[in-house]
């Protein structure tokens, strides 16, 4: 038997420039959202903020579907959810639905019910690097780059 | 069956496979744990809220399970409907895995969080006790299992005993 070093998260706080939705709000519809919003009310519909992250604060209810760059959950999602890069749900969060992401962290103490599908961005391929010129050479040097070239032709032949 | 741990989440994920989770004893508490938590599992209405909240999936819908430590807490009736959902939901040829405690004299057991740390390694943390349903030796697991195609037990530390089981 043996236990986890617990994790260091960053503690919640209310982020300064980006839009809150308070404990007392109640949204029923669609929010879109060009930046950074943290939701502690209710809200049931969708929520999509493409370029920017979602925070479900301690207090938030969101039964909606989400999509986001990143998404931290402290409060409670119903619906699926989806995003670019991260999500995270933290000790006491509830998140029931399917998650479509890049990265997901769990931290012990958080319920999840639902599907996760990692999904990551292939990476752009390298550009083949130039030829470089080749001295001439004695014929046993140049028969022994022939031979690597046979047996290792890939790496010549980017 | 038992949660989602980071570790799990990790592992499973990094071979390309989708991973479905759930608390299998959150949902056992949330319909039976008001009141005798056995007694309430002979309830039909009960029962049937427990199989669609928990189990209900299409045929061969998994490439296997991982099902811990969580069928100890059935009663007999009941581990015996969930058994038979298993057989259905995972595709023939594949793997479940579970754990069950070998130690009678225990009035309670402990209930454990199962993480995957690597191929080789799965930590155990324990996260409660609680009274078996009943306990179980290795001709009331192949009777149990009957219906699938082959059972391996392996005593591990702790009083546990593993199970493969092959669809």
């Amino acid at each position: 038997m043996s236990t986890l070093p617990g994790r260091i998260n960053e503690p919640y706080e209310p982020r300064g420039g980006s839009a809150v939705l308070g404990k007392s709000v109640i949204v029923k519809g669609q929010i879109f959202s060009r930046e950074d919003l943290t939701i502690d009310g209710e809200v049931e519909g969708t929520v999509e903020l493409q370029e920017h992250r979602l925070t479900v604060g301690p207090n938030g209810k969101v039964m909606a579907g989400i999509k986001a760059r990143e998404i931290v959950v402290l409060g409670t999602i119903h619906g699926n959810v989806e995003t670019t890069d991260k999500i995270d749900i933290r000790k006491d969060a509830k998140l029931v639905g399917d998650i479509r992401t890049a990265r997901v962290v769990i931290e012990d103490g958080a319920y999840f019910k639902g599907n996760i599908d990692i999904v990551r961005a292939e990476a752009k391929p390298q550009p083949a690097p130039k030829p470089q010129p080749m001295a001439s050479a004695p014929a046993p040097a140049a028969s022994v780059t022939q031979t690597a070239a046979a047996a290792g032709g890939g790496d010549l032949k980017r | 069956m038992a949660g989602a741990s980071q570790s799990t989440v990790s592992f499973v994920t990094g071979f390309g496979h989708r991973l479905y989770s759930d608390d299998f004893l959150h949902h056992l508490d949330a319909c039976f744990g008001d009141g005798d938590f056995y007694e309430n599992q002979t309830h039909p209405n009960k029962v049937e809220r427990f199989l669609e909240g928990a189990l209900a999936f299409e045929e061969g819908a998994f490439d296997g399970a991982l099902v811990w430590d969580t069928l100890q807490f059935l009663t007999p009736q009941l581990l015996q409907i969930v058994v038979e959902r298993l057989h259905r939901i995972v595709r023939p040829g594949s793997y479940l895995l579970a754990f069950f405690h070998s130690e009678e004299k225990m009035e309670a057991i402990p209930t454990y969080s199962f993480r995957i740390s690597d191929h080789r390694t799965i930590a155990l943390v324990e996260r409660g006790r609680r009274r078996p349903a009943q306990f179980f030796n290795n001709r009331g697991l192949e009777k149990l299992f009957q219906d699938f195609q082959s059972v391996k037990f392996f005593l591990t530390r702790d009083h546990l005993r593993e199970v493969i089981v092959r669809r």
